[in-house]
């Protein structure tokens, strides 16, 4: 359950950021989080009420903009979409590859109040 | 509430013991808020108003129409300080020439065990500190300790997985001598320790031959973060349906850099190669990393 650390992760960031802007609290945080960064969305649920609470973000809104994995060929270039770390080159089979997107794990900004 | 064991009470927190005496060294939430960095990063945010009734995630709620709405574009890394605690215990690695592993695998596949056979043929030549990562007891590090290895037991609670604060805590205990190696055991899972970076050198996925040749494509986080995989008890493969080159042909797919040594670490089968790849590594530090 490590999405409980990546939530206290969030957290800390907004009280970070909503102190320094001298702001009260946060009416909405924007994530980013790729499809490959290891989080299990529903974890992700699960922790958030017990994570926020009593925190700026207690009643703040969430917007979670999920990045689709994308890989580029190391062997012929092509870029091609990745669901799991395994996948190999559509184009040529490779499975040499670099993850060019869905690693993202952000907070990406906060309205705060 | 604390984010790593997610336990509300001071019970249950990470601890970091000493072997036999059991005593604890720190209290309960200095893994995650006792050290005070400065994490103050100014990434040039900026600050500009929200537009109340023009933007795409409309969602003014009444009681917050007469307040002024600020938007942060904040950009953050919500790893960002596990991430920098690692930074920092790898340029301490770095200084003083430890080659510093993390032991990585499910509970069950011999990480201690090959640990503790590693100590064992090696430690004359090689001076080797242990920070041993468990959810509860202090079994092994008191298997170690036996080795007369200096070792050094974190508690994770109901933690599953070590973090860089963690073992910046740990290392502090240990006074590791330079020119040494640093094996550090996480926590027995296959998912989540692959997300934080402690700081180490190489990662080292050790998955055992009764655990199945699809163990890397069904948990492939894991195998691809990893540099090293060790297969162990290859002795009992022929007792077992395990095809180890459809195992390795599996976590070759989900990470095609991956450097395999095959052994048993009780029978001591295929550990040379391994020990070759150690010494070797181990004194590359000063100028490779």
């Amino acid at each position: 359950m490590h999405e409980l650390s990546v939530a206290m992760g969030i957290v800390k960031i907004a009280e970070d950021e909503t102190k320094k802007a001298k702001a009260e609290r946060v009416t909405l945080i924007e994530l980013e989080i790729g499809k490959l960064a290891g989080v299990e969305f529903e974890s992700l649920d699960f922790v958030w009420p017990s994570a926020v609470k009593d925190t700026v973000l207690e009643n703040a809104e969430r917007i979670i903009d999920v990045k689709e994995g994308l890989g580029k060929c190391a062997d012929c270039d092509a870029i091609f979409k990745i669901e799991h770390y395994y996948d190999s080159c559509p184009n040529c089979g490779s499975n040499l590859k670099g993850i060019i997107q869905g690693k993202e794990l952000r907070v990406k900004a906060l309205e705060v109040v | 509430m604390c984010g790593t064991c997610g336990c509300g009470s001071e019970e249950n927190g990470p601890k970091i013991l000493t072997p036999t005496l059991g005593k604890e060294t720190h209290d309960h939430h200095d893994h995650s808020h006792g050290h005070s960095h400065d994490h103050d990063h100014h990434h040039g945010h900026h600050h500009h108003h929200h537009p109340h009734d023009h933007h795409h995630h409309d969602h003014n709620h009444g009681h917050d129409h007469h307040q002024n709405k600020t938007v942060l574009e904040v950009e953050r890394d919500i790893l960002q300080q596990n991430e920098i605690m690692a930074a920092r215990n790898r340029g301490y690695f770095d200084a003083k020439g430890i080659f510093a592993l993390n032991l990585v695998s499910s509970p069950g596949s011999g990480k201690t065990s090959l640990l503790e056979r590693t100590l064992k043929d090696l430690k004359d030549k090689i001076p080797f500190y242990v920070i041993e990562g468990d959810q509860q007891t202090l079994n092994d590090a008191n298997r170690i300790a036996a080795l007369e290895v200096p070792v050094i037991q974190i508690n994770t609670g109901k933690g599953c997985h070590l973090e860089s604060d963690m073992i910046h805590d740990a290392v502090k205990k240990l006074n590791i001598a330079n020119d040494s190696v640093l094996m550090i055991e996480n926590v027995g899972n296959l998912v989540c320790p692959s997300m934080f970076n402690l700081g180490e050198h190489k990662r080292v996925v050790i998955v055992s031959t009764t655990e199945g040749d699809d163990k890397p494509i069904k948990y492939p986080d894991m195998f691809h973060t990893s540099d090293i995989c060790i297969i162990n008890k290859i002795d009992l493969a022929p007792y077992l349906d395990t095809n180890i080159e459809e195992l390795k042909e599996n976590a070759l797919r989900v990470n095609p850099d991956l450097v395999f040594f095959e052994v048993s670490a009780t029978k001591g089968t295929g550990m040379e190669q391994w020990y070759g790849w150690l010494k070797e590594n181990a004194k590359l530090v000063p100028e490779k990393y």
